[in-house]
């Protein structure tokens, strides 16, 4: 019989290992779904790991799906660390963007670029605002953040819905619920000409640096993971437990709004209904997967955009629905938490019979002395 | 409003709060257990499609129940394995299940989106029905708005009379003592984990294959979750889970009933009323953490390991 017994010390190798070894898992069950339906695996496969890196436009698309991606999770691992369960990034992300269109909307032909500095801010403060209104409720009123964040998901998605079918409906969009096209000027800079990846990108790249000095080089940083490692000596050391909820939370929330003030400003350049195409919650994975570090996650986040255009291509080259991104994206949180196990456990196998008999009998040793 | 219009939305609230009495009396369970289960929303869509996928191709809604609360038990067993055995944080878990649950009813239901069941039948209750305004209010339901009634009654004798839901109980608040009597309280803990999905899963099917009855991608838009806030709002009782349950389904009738009146008010603002009342509700109710406490099982989300 399979036996897990306890490590006397966390294993770092597997701490590293578990989330190749849930990749791998994924791809199997991938291999064999794919077989199921009667499709050619390696096409499959080529579509989710080679097209999406064989070339410059490619790795363009890749990184304007990572890009969100990141900047979210590296809010959720900040708010994973502290224990708070944030998994309303969606609707911070949701009204990050709507503030930012907000801003957006307001430039005329003569608007300098400064504009992308404001609608950006406004994207971050517009994410915050929804992240406080769960602390405030945590913290005043003790309310499970886990339900509040989600529920304002669906009252984000409303809110966003309500502009785009109602006051801020284009006059000239011929009835299609959507806002005006931005103007050229509100537009994040692209890096390259030709490809849709933007100065979002670095953005991003700086708010990793950011999060890894926050974390693991300050006194603030320091504070808030012990707060979530360990809530009592936190509270021993005199370390204030609602001041890391509210930084986690307005930290993760800004971080989600800047993400959607860059989606709005970049390839979106309008808001429509379908603005929430579920980044928030496919972060929560990310950052996960990414071992809640920030370099971990710029990986993580990469394989992530890679399910995504792995998907989009299934659908359109393989007639697969485009949810089998959703199907793996669940499959390799689900392997990684199975395999992390292995972490602070290692499998035995011990026969049944010989363990049982050991249970009741004295052993043949003793017997022989 | 007349008389018959009240009746027919007190008959509507009672229907609306049906698919979430039954999914929270499942959570409760669970949760009474020790267990906390995120993934109710992941649970509770899965069994819709495989509830509507059976109805169409069976045309029987009994097999579409079952195959709703088989679905629902099979994840939810995964789930307890996961958290129960392997010991994984069991929020991190319940929310892979329901980001898990999403997309695989999302890429199995595709091809049933454009499928629909036939005629609904119709129930009565034979002399009650005719009865003027209670009969149209409450004896003209689908069999399963009365199933959700006699479940609450279950329960609560269960928990509160019976020797094993004392067991049950004992192993949610201090499964150390229940460990140390000699009860298995991981394998209670799981039959509670698997009885609490199959319930959700029960509450999928008959949300997808009665109640709309249709499947669209993400058909269940939260019910998952606010079932999930209605065990803290009923302070785990099971009585109270069911007035929670036609609370929620009178504000949910309440948003149709104003938007067919033709109300100045924003339909968004209408459609969110639910996800806002949720969050109001459990203000209220955390705002006492003692009062909180005095039914929430002790052990609640946390692990336990025999003999380490």
């Amino acid at each position: 019989m399979l036996k897990l017994e306890a490590r006397p010390q966390a294993s770092r190798a597997m701490s590293i290992a578990s989330p190749l070894l849930a990749l791998a898992l994924t791809v199997g069950v991938g291999v064999l779904l794919f077989s199921l339906l009667g499709k050619d695996p390696v096409r499959a496969l080529q579509m989710f790991f080679w097209e999406p890196l064989k070339s410059p436009y490619a790795l363009s698309e890749l990184a304007v799906k990572a890009t969100p991606l990141i900047l979210i999770a590296l809010g959720l691992a900040l708010c994973f660390r502290s224990n708070v369960w944030n998994i309303g990034a969606e609707g911070q992300f949701i009204v990050g963007a709507v503030f930012a269109a907000g801003v957006a909307m307001q430039a005329t032909p003569d608007t300098g670029r400064w504009i992308v500095v404001a609608i950006l801010i406004a994207g971050v403060v517009g994410g915050m605002v929804w992240a406080a209104v769960v602390a405030l409720l945590r913290d005043r009123f003790n309310a499970n953040e886990i339900l509040v964040s989600l529920m304002l998901v669906y009252v984000a998605d409303m809110l966003l819905g309500y502009l785009v079918y109602g006051p801020w409906k284009d006059p000239q969009g011929y009835n299609f619920p959507q806002t005006i096209t931005f103007l050229d000027v509100t537009k994040v800079p692209r890096l390259f000409t030709g490809l849709r990846v933007n100065v979002g990108l670095l953005v991003a790249l700086a708010m990793v640096g950011l999060c890894w000095v926050f974390l693991f080089r300050t006194y603030a940083g320091f504070q808030l993971q012990v707060g979530g490692l360990a809530p009592q000596a936190a509270r021993y050391a005199g370390f204030s437990s609602r001041r890391s909820l509210w930084l986690a939370l307005l930290a993760s929330g800004g971080l989600a709004g800047l993400a959607g003030g860059l989606e709005a400003a970049g390839p979106l350049g309008q808001l429509t209904p379908y603005v929430p195409v579920g980044y928030g919650f496919a972060a929560i994975i990310v950052a996960f997967v990414g071992r809640l570090h920030p370099v971990g996650i710029v990986f993580s986040a990469v394989l992530m955009s890679m399910f995504y255009i792995g998907g989009e291509l299934a659908q359109s080259r393989l007639g697969l629905p485009k949810s089998i991104t959703g199907v793996f994206q669940g499959l390799l949180l689900f392997s990684l938490l199975a395999c992390d196990t292995l972490i602070h456990h290692r499998v035995r196998w011990q026969p049944k019979a010989v363990s049982r008999r050991a249970a009741t009998s004295p052993t043949s040793e003793q017997k022989a002395a | 409003m007349d008389s018959a219009a009240i009746a027919l939305l007190i008959a509507a609230t009672l229907n609306a709060g049906t698919v979430l009495a039954i999914a929270a009396l499942g959570l409760l369970i669970n949760e009474r257990a020790g267990i906390v289960n995120l993934g109710a929303e992941g649970l509770m869509l899965v069994a819709a499609v495989a509830g509507f996928a059976t109805a169409v191709h069976s045309g029987s809604d009994l097999l579409a129940f079952a195959a709703g609360a088989a679905a629902g038990a099979v994840l939810a067993a995964a789930f307890g394995v996961l958290v129960i055995w392997l010991n994984t944080n069991q929020y991190a878990s319940g929310l892979a299940l329901s980001l898990f649950g999403a997309g695989l009813s999302a890429f199995v239901g595709v091809r049933y989106t454009q499928e629909k069941l036939g005629p609904r039948a119709h129930y009565e209750i034979p002399g009650l029905a005719d009865l003027p305004f209670i009969g149209p209010a409450l004896f003209k339901h689908h069999p399963m708005v009365y199933v959700a009634l006699a479940l609450t009654v279950a329960l609560s004798w269960f928990l509160y009379r019976s020797r094993a839901g004392l067991v049950l109980r004992a192993v949610g608040e201090s499964p150390e003592s229940a460990h140390a009597l000699g009860y298995p309280v991981r394998r209670l803990r799981l039959l509670a984990v698997v009885a609490g999905g199959a319930l959700c899963g029960l509450a999928g099917a008959y949300l997808s294959v009665i109640y709309t009855p249709l499947w669209v991608e993400g058909l269940v838009a939260g019910k998952g979750w606010i079932a999930l806030a209605l065990t803290t709002f009923a302070t785990w009782r099971p009585a109270r889970v069911l007035l929670g349950a036609y609370l929620f389904g009178g504000v949910t009738m309440l948003q149709f009933h104003l938007q067919g009146q033709g109300v100045q008010i924003p339909s968004q603002l209408l459609t969110a009323l639910p996800y806002l009342a949720t969050v109001v509700v459990l203000v209220l109710i955390s705002r006492n953490p003692t009062w909180i406490r005095i039914n929430m099982p002790a052990s609640l989300g946390k692990p336990f390991h025999p003999g380490s």
